[in-house]
């Protein structure tokens, strides 16, 4: 038999019924395998025991504003999009200890805390967020301070990513040049087929998981099933977004009357934020114990939605909605570029479905880049590294 | 497929201890407290930049961003002029000498010190701005002989909110000309009243084109300032100016100081006027 490749990797087939081995190889070695299952009639991420934990047979229906569950024709493990949840819940949590403060006779014992991670094996990463990942790898690891709950969480992870073999009318990773296919950034990828799995090794820890379950090279048949169900994932996607010039385009319309116009329909809910894997805000709160001896530094996610979140010497800088979004939608889209090299935006379209008015930020941009205004102020607002270029 | 970090060998997050070791008013409602570090080895590696700020921390309280107004080249303490603002600076004001509380940093980009070196310099102070320029005026005075003319502008809006008033005559006598005006005066005033811009405008400028202003004040207050030094014939490229935003984390990583595309915690809170200049005047950015 010879052995099939794709970009000089070798892919394997992995039986459906094989499946469970691959999450005990993952559990036998430590990880705590997590993966989408079905909650609160959404498709989000949690505890994978077995296979049988998985969405088997549902797919999600999306649309602005909306989001369905409903029955597959077929038994499919991985046969939805994405739902309210990323990975980034368990990299970068909703809620972590940072710091803490404990009385001593004399003053103050500082001290920040020493846990192990836990070691995650991520189960149905799509491309979109890898993407994710990698752009918040630089927002956490790239400065000149890492933030050490991400470093050692991302360290330790595991990941399994799943190609999209579907597209919901809100995804849009095409113009973002993010997915649908994984290209990197996993241990292994899968691609679903009727019988199985089509596995392609993306790592040395990858490859050591891979040696121990009952794979088989994939035949040239098999491979051309994996072709064309990916495929039926880019054919679907039907949402765009120009990024053509973004940055500038939307730095030189800070005073576009589009910003007053969507702030009619924006609820300032931080939904938004809160679904779309990039958006990495936080705040610290001091959470003392009953006596008041011992204090906790959590941090929690926050988001630019929120009023208190710009609060200077008694006044938020940001009173307006439309203040608000801008700032969202500018730094996901525009200033992004400036700070980590590349947009906040990978496409998944979370932040369309989730929104409860169904704001779709790709046509807000379309409304800018249709009617720009603003060349006044703009103009001279070149990207920061061309000017950090002349310095 | 692990990430490469830039590994910072220290916690971000962890807080030296340190100690009240003297607070005074400085004015109404401003006061200038003295900290000490508790850890002699941590008081012997600390060093900062003049514009650079610390985070103050009271347990159960909160965190604070403030800037050092103390002189960079003093070990034995560190100072910070706090206006009272909130429940934390509230809270700081009222704790006795002996204190112990948490402080981490120090954080931010700083004065541009060393291109200084061979010209002239305006120093533009407004208000609680003159504590952050503080350390810039004790760097320059320390090595005066490396700058040509140097001149500080310091506005108040009245006399007794002034900072510093007994450190005037020491800081004329080491070579810099301080020019004090404010917005309102009272019965006891001699000096000028008016707005720093009338001060600048009327500054003797030898080489404007080889004049550096550095400014610390109300944003208006910088921004017409800055309108006023490119009127004089400076050039926009030799103008800094220092911001304020809500701080979080300090360390870049909270998303709270962003004002366009720079997080003023790591990219600030001192900026060359011409980049920023476009960003300064948009309403709620």
């Amino acid at each position: 038999m010879t052995v099939a490749t794709e970009s000089n990797r070798t892919v394997l087939f992995l039986a459906r019924s094989q499946l469970n081995q691959l999450i005990r190889t993952l559990a036998d070695d430590g990880y705590q395998v997590v993966g989408p299952t079905i909650d609160q009639e959404a498709i989000v991420y949690g505890d994978i025991a077995s296979a049988d934990d998985l969405p088997i047979g549902w797919t999600d229906v999306q649309e602005p504003g909306k989001y369905r569950l409903q029955r597959r024709d077929d038994e499919a493990c991985f046969g939805y999009v994405v739902g309210p949840h990323s990975w980034k819940k368990y990299l970068f949590p909703p809620v972590t200890l940072v710091a803490t403060a404990d009385r001593t006779g004399t003053g103050w014992q500082l001290s920040t805390p020493e846990t192990e991670p836990p070691r995650y094996a991520f189960l149905g990463v799509r491309a979109c967020e890898l993407a994710a990942m990698k752009i918040q790898d630089k927002v956490f690891l790239g400065g000149p301070f890492v933030d050490p709950t991400y470093q050692k969480r991302r360290a330790a992870a595991f990941v399994v990513a799943v190609n999209c073999t579907q597209a919901a009318p809100t995804c849009f990773c095409t113009s973002m040049n993010t997915g649908p296919r994984c290209s990197s950034g996993f241990d292994l990828a899968l691609t679903e087929v009727a019988d199985g799995f089509l596995m392609e090794i993306g790592s040395e820890p990858g490859n050591a998981v891979a040696a121990r379950l009952a794979v088989m090279p994939a035949t040239s048949e098999q491979l051309e099933r994996g072709n064309s169900a990916r495929q039926q994932a880019v054919d679907q996607i039907s949402k765009k977004l120009d990024t053509t010039d973004i940055r500038d385009l939307l730095m030189n319309n800070l005073r576009h009357p589009q910003w007053e116009e969507v702030a009619k329909r924006c609820l300032s809910c931080t939904n938004c934020t809160m679904v779309c894997p990039t958006c990495f805000c936080s705040s610290v709160n001091e959470v003392p114990d009953l006596t008041g001896d011992h204090v906790d530094r959590e941090r929690s996610w926050d988001s630019c939605f929120n009023i208190d979140f710009s609060y200077m010497n008694g006044n938020p800088t940001r009173n307006s909605i439309q203040s608000r979004y801008r700032q969202w939608m500018t730094h996901k889209l525009a200033t992004w570029h400036d700070q980590f090299g590349s947009s906040g935006c990978v496409g998944c379209g979370r932040c369309i479905t989730w929104c409860p008015v169904g704001i779709d930020l790709t046509q807000e941009v379309a409304s800018i880049r249709a009617s720009q205004n603003d060349s006044s102020v703009g103009s001279a607002v070149s990207s920061s590294h061309d000017e950090k270029g002349n310095s | 497929m692990k990430p490469a970090a830039t590994a910072h060998p220290h916690n971000p997050w962890l807080a030296h201890a340190v100690r009240i070791a003297h607070t005074e008013t400085a004015a109404p409602g401003v006061f200038t407290c003295d900290l000490v570090f508790e850890d002699p080895l941590t008081a012997a590696e600390y060093s900062f930049s003049p514009g650079q700020f610390n985070m103050l921390y009271l347990p159960g309280l909160g965190e604070i961003a403030i800037s050092i107004s103390s002189d960079p080249d003093q070990r034995d303490s560190i100072s910070h002029t706090i206006r009272e603002a909130g429940n934390v600076t509230r809270a700081l004001a009222q704790l006795p000498v002996g204190t112990s509380l948490g402080l981490r940093g120090p954080f931010g980009s700083s004065w541009p010190t060393e291109d200084c070196v061979g010209r002239d310099v305006v120093l533009v102070a407004g208000g609680i701005g003159l504590a952050p320029l503080r350390p810039a005026v004790c760097h320059l005075l320390a090595n005066r002989e490396r700058y040509g003319e140097l001149n500080l502008i310091i506005g108040a809006r009245e006399p007794f909110g002034l900072l510093y008033p007994l450190e005037y005559d020491a800081w004329r006598a080491h070579g810099l000309n301080v020019h004090v005006t404010v917005d309102r005066a009272n019965s006891d005033w001699h000096g000028a009243i008016g707005m720093v811009t009338n001060v600048l405008d009327r500054l003797w400028l030898r080489h404007a084109e080889n004049t550096l202003l550095m400014t610390c004040g109300p944003e208006v207050m910088m921004w017409y300032s800055v309108q006023m030094a490119i009127s004089r014939g400076l050039n926009p490229k030799s103008l800094y100016v220092s911001l304020e935003r809500n701080m979080n984390c300090a360390i870049g990583l909270c998303g709270h100081c962003q004002f366009g595309p720079q997080f003023l915690c790591k990219d600030g809170p001192i900026f060359r006027y011409d980049r920023v200049a476009s960003i300064l005047k948009v309403d709620d950015l």
